[in-house]
């Protein structure tokens, strides 16, 4: 049977498993690799998201130009709690495995979660301001999004208290799966209770209730939020390696 | 092209400091993330190199 192979840093041929990539020397090459690509295309999907949903799609007969905020709100909601999801999920593999580099990824991706997460509930009060005449309400979807930043926050205020980091990554990474409870509750929190805040806007499996150039935009801006959290969660993993394995032979040839 | 002229664009129907409030805080912030990062990544590579004179010397 033909076993997939990889490319190594310097040419030689290895194959390729799953703990492949647990090498953070394999990593931080793959990541490098990764990065730029991933950049340009999060830059085009924002560009084109951005001509059409600011140019091109009509104004909402209902909410007016207001609605436009959902070409950035809707991402950033999207990908605070895709990010906890991932963030959880390296922190538990590292948990799992002992793969430091499962746990630089968790590390990683704690800042941009915690950013998006602000975003959807800034963008959100302001939506909320015009549309429902209140900046903030007390609502589910609300109170479980809050609760996410928090998350976010004492995960990584968690990891930054303990010196040793490998200690750190562990007792983060508890947190992190307990905390995971609350992207379920965020999710069918519309469902679940009468929230103020409405249904999802897109549902797999369902025709699409808007326009056209409206869900084109807001899908090309969910593309550029994912590309712009990928690649900037590779290179904050690359920093990481970095500090931590800043006296690995292979990174000081490498930086010389 | 919903737009007659630019103020027009600019007042997007008179929801204008809500859409360019969200709009410009997103993109600011997500700038100032991939700038703090650079300047992250330059602290860490130089430390690296540093680390290096020493073993050398």
């Amino acid at each position: 049977m033909n076993q997939p192979y990889y490319s190594t840093a310097n040419g030689a041929r290895r194959r390729l498993t799953v703990f492949t990539f647990a090498s953070p020397r394999n990593f931080y090459h793959l990541a490098g690799r990764l990065i730029p690509w991933f950049a340009a295309l999060g830059v085009l999907t924002g560009l084109a998201g951005l001509a059409i949903g600011m140019l091109v799609a009509p104004t909402d007969f209902q909410q007016g130009d207001a609605y436009r905020i959902i070409f950035v709100h809707v991402p950033a909601a999207w990908m605070s709690m895709l990010i906890y999801m991932a963030m959880a999920g390296w922190a538990g593999f590292g948990l799992a495995y002992r793969t430091g580099v499962s746990s630089i990824m968790a590390s990683a991706l704690a800042p941009t979660g915690a950013l998006f997460t602000f975003l959807a509930l800034w963008t959100g009060a302001l939506w909320g301001k015009p549309t429902w005449g209140a900046w903030w309400v007390w609502d589910a979807r609300l109170t479980s999004e809050l609760i996410l930043l928090f998350l976010y926050l004492g995960y990584m205020g968690l990891h930054a208290s303990i010196s040793d980091p490998r200690r750190a990554d562990r007792a983060a990474a508890v947190l992190a799966l307990v905390g995971a409870v609350n992207i379920p509750i965020i999710y069918f929190s519309v469902y679940w209770w009468n929230t103020l805040h409405q249904g999802p806007s897109v549902t797999l499996g369902k025709a699409p209730t808007m326009a056209p150039a409206m869900l084109a935009a807001m899908l090309l801006m969910v593309a550029a939020f994912w590309c712009y959290g990928i690649a900037i969660a590779l290179r904050r993993a690359r920093c990481i390696v970095l500090e931590r394995h800043g006296s690995a032979a292979w990174l000081r040839r490498r930086m010389k | 092209m919903n737009w007659h002229s630019l103020q027009d664009f600019f007042a997007m129907g008179g929801y204008g400091t809500y859409v360019w409030g969200s709009f410009s805080v997103v993109f600011a912030l997500m700038l100032l993330e991939v700038w703090l990062l650079g300047r992250r990544e330059r602290e860490a590579q130089a430390a690296v190199t540093v680390h290096d004179d020493e073993g050398a010397a």
